[in-house]
């Protein structure tokens, strides 16, 4: 019976022995489709989907209480001559072209003092890390409070060596730079990247320049520093996407007024605006692609300009 | 001789400015706990007071019985809980699907899942509000954890690179033996890939305990609030009694501090790893 049975199989096998691969192939298909349904319906669901909506109502006057009208250009055309608008633009700009180069110069110094071999290297690191993981609402609330101009802790610091403190949040034309002082207090993460790419770099390299005489300051220009250009290039890109969206940090500040005067009025917390609080939903939408245009527009400026300033290694 | 007091003047310089942007980096957290203890009566002394005359702990329980505490951590917990179930039912799937099972849709689905994630949530955030609206999903907390049973393109493209690091053997094995490929995924790969669950977790976790903007585009109701929301309601309520905000902003960011001194390792994996490979 069980010889029999053997026999069968092996006979059932044989025939499809030609197949087998097409079956197999077959077999392979449907189960890598199955385990990525979830996703293949999420893209459809929470991407593709509401892409193509969104380019549809940022041509209507789409409001949550009424389905509005084709309008055709109509709210890219209001944009341009909205004041607000363009005011958010400029902040954001601001924001985005002064902090993250500054964010990327400090964040690889200090990740440059942490790689020498020194003491208490993983007591540094931890202390630069963890203000990366306060919450940025409650970052917002201790940093009001440093930043207070009569009673904050950096006001009085300015007063022990003489200066005399500006009014930080509570004026224009400081608002902008105390903001970039916030975000350089979670710079953390970022050095924590930069470090694992200085801990990349082959030893070899240090060593042949020793053999060549070469001093501490050369060999950061001519070896540290171009072998860090792949992180730093992926830390700039990551770093503009992020700030272009900037959004809790100067919303909870001003509790989503962007005072004084405007000037902590960021685009996204504008379109957040114009989208929950005023229902200009279609509005809104095309706010959304004007900033996903000028979003890709710096990343393919800093991927064009790719070529002039990183170095990968192992490519010539 | 002459080099070793070299390197001991350069030694002192790198602790020097370590040390100096170390004090920036510390102080804002010794401040936190200075002003968490304080009596109200000492808060805008002038020059600042960094020792409290009495440590007032009564802050923290003050603070608690200010705003709904409990609910809003219930609340958040609820949240954070369903969506890290929904990330680690979903990804290690997909992700599964894209580096180990030879089918000719991987590729292109991996290229679009690297368009996906660099789509900026504002474009399709609207859409989704009004499909969630339609549902009548607006008001609870659905919005902010079903999507997560869907996938998300980060943590996919993470997982994905830990799959591709297992030998390919592994599958071999199993296949020759006739495991059908669930179990294969269930009881070969998914075990081996746990550091991997673990980094993509705790982002998880950290995500929708410090989210901001989700609760506050589809909660309304205070009922609901996670303790983001309830900071910062507090902050507009409350603004002046600030060593009660500096006790629940050392509340809400211990829990986080806390997880990251326990699982360290797993934490600098996950960043470097997204920032490198």
């Amino acid at each position: 019976m069980a010889a029999s049975e053997n026999a069968g199989t092996t006979l059932k096998v044989l025939p499809e022995k030609k197949p087998k691969s097409s079956s197999y192939k077959k077999k392979m298909t449907l189960y890598g489709v199955l385990f990525a349904l979830p996703w293949i319906l999420g893209i459809l669901l929470f991407s593709a989907y509401p892409l193509l909506m969104s380019i549809y109502y940022s041509f209507t006057s789409y409001s949550i209480l009424d389905s509005g009208q084709w309008v055709g250009l109509g709210n890219y055309k209001e944009l341009m001559g909205d004041s607000t608008f363009r005011i958010s633009i400029y902040n954001t700009l601001y924001y985005t072209f002064i902090s993250v180069p500054l964010n990327i110069a400090v964040g690889v110094g200090l990740a440059l003092l942490l790689n020498t071999k020194i003491r208490g290297q993983g007591v540094y690191r931890t202390l630069f890390f963890i203000p990366s993981l306060v919450p940025a609402v409650a970052t917002t609330i201790i940093w009001l409070w440093l930043l207070n101009p009569q009673f904050g802790l950096v006001n009085y610091w300015l007063e022990q060596i003489g200066i005399s403190g500006p009014p930080w949040l509570g004026d224009e034309r400081w608002s902008k730079p105390s903001l970039i002082l916030m975000s350089l207090w979670g710079v953390g993460q970022a050095i924590i990247i930069y470090l694992a790419g200085l801990q990349d770099i082959p030893q070899d390299y240090y060593d042949a320049a020793d053999v060549d005489g070469a001093n501490t300051m050369r060999k950061l220009r001519h070896i540290t520093l171009p072998l860090m250009t792949p992180v730093i290039f992926f830390n700039l890109i990551m770093g503009v996407i992020g700030t272009m969206q900037n959004f809790v940090l100067p919303y909870t500040l001003t509790n989503g007024t962007g005072s004084p005067a405007d000037s902590l009025m960021f685009y996204v917390m504008y379109l957040y605006q114009n989208a929950f609080l005023y229902l200009k939903m279609g509005y809104a939408s095309a706010m959304a692609w004007i900033l996903f245009l000028i979003v890709l527009v710096l990343t393919i400026l800093i991927f064009v300009t790719q070529k002039r300033w990183v170095h990968y290694q192992g490519k010539e | 001789m002459r080099n070793r007091s070299l390197r001991m003047t350069k030694n002192a310089a790198v602790h020097f400015f370590l040390l100096v942007f170390g004090i920036f980096f510390l102080s804002p957290f010794l401040w936190i706990l200075s002003t968490s203890l304080k009596p109200d009566d000492e808060l805008f002394l002038w020059p600042p007071k960094w020792i409290p005359s009495t440590l007032m702990w009564s802050n923290f329980p003050d603070a608690i019985s200010y705003f709904p505490f409990f609910t809003y951590l219930g609340n958040t917990m609820t949240i954070t809980a369903l969506a890290t179930i929904g990330i680690l039912f979903s990804c290690p799937l997909v992700a599964y699907s894209l580096a180990r099972i030879p089918w000719r849709g991987s590729k292109p689905l991996f290229g679009v899942t690297l368009i996906v994630m660099m789509l900026p949530y504002q474009v399709t955030m609207i859409p989704i509000f009004i499909v969630f609206k339609h549902l009548g999903w607006v008001g609870t907390n659905v919005p902010l954890w079903l999507p997560a049973f869907f996938g998300a393109p980060f943590y996919i493209f993470l997982l994905r690179q830990f799959f591709m690091g297992l030998p390919k053997e592994l599958e071999d094995a199993g296949r020759i033996d006739g495991a059908s490929e669930l179990r294969i995924y269930g009881q070969i790969m998914l075990p081996l890939c746990k550091p991997g669950l673990l980094t993509v977790a705790l982002f998880q976790i950290i995500g929708s305990w410090t989210d901001y903007q989700g609760p506050l585009i589809y909660l309304s109701d205070e009922a609901q609030y996670t303790l983001m929301l309830g900071l910062s309601s507090f902050k507009t309520q409350h603004g002046a009694e600030w060593q009660l905000m500096m006790a629940t902003s050392a509340m809400i960011t211990l829990p986080i501090i806390v997880l990251y001194f326990v699982v360290q390792k797993a934490f600098i994996r996950g960043i470097t790893f997204s920032g490198i490979k």
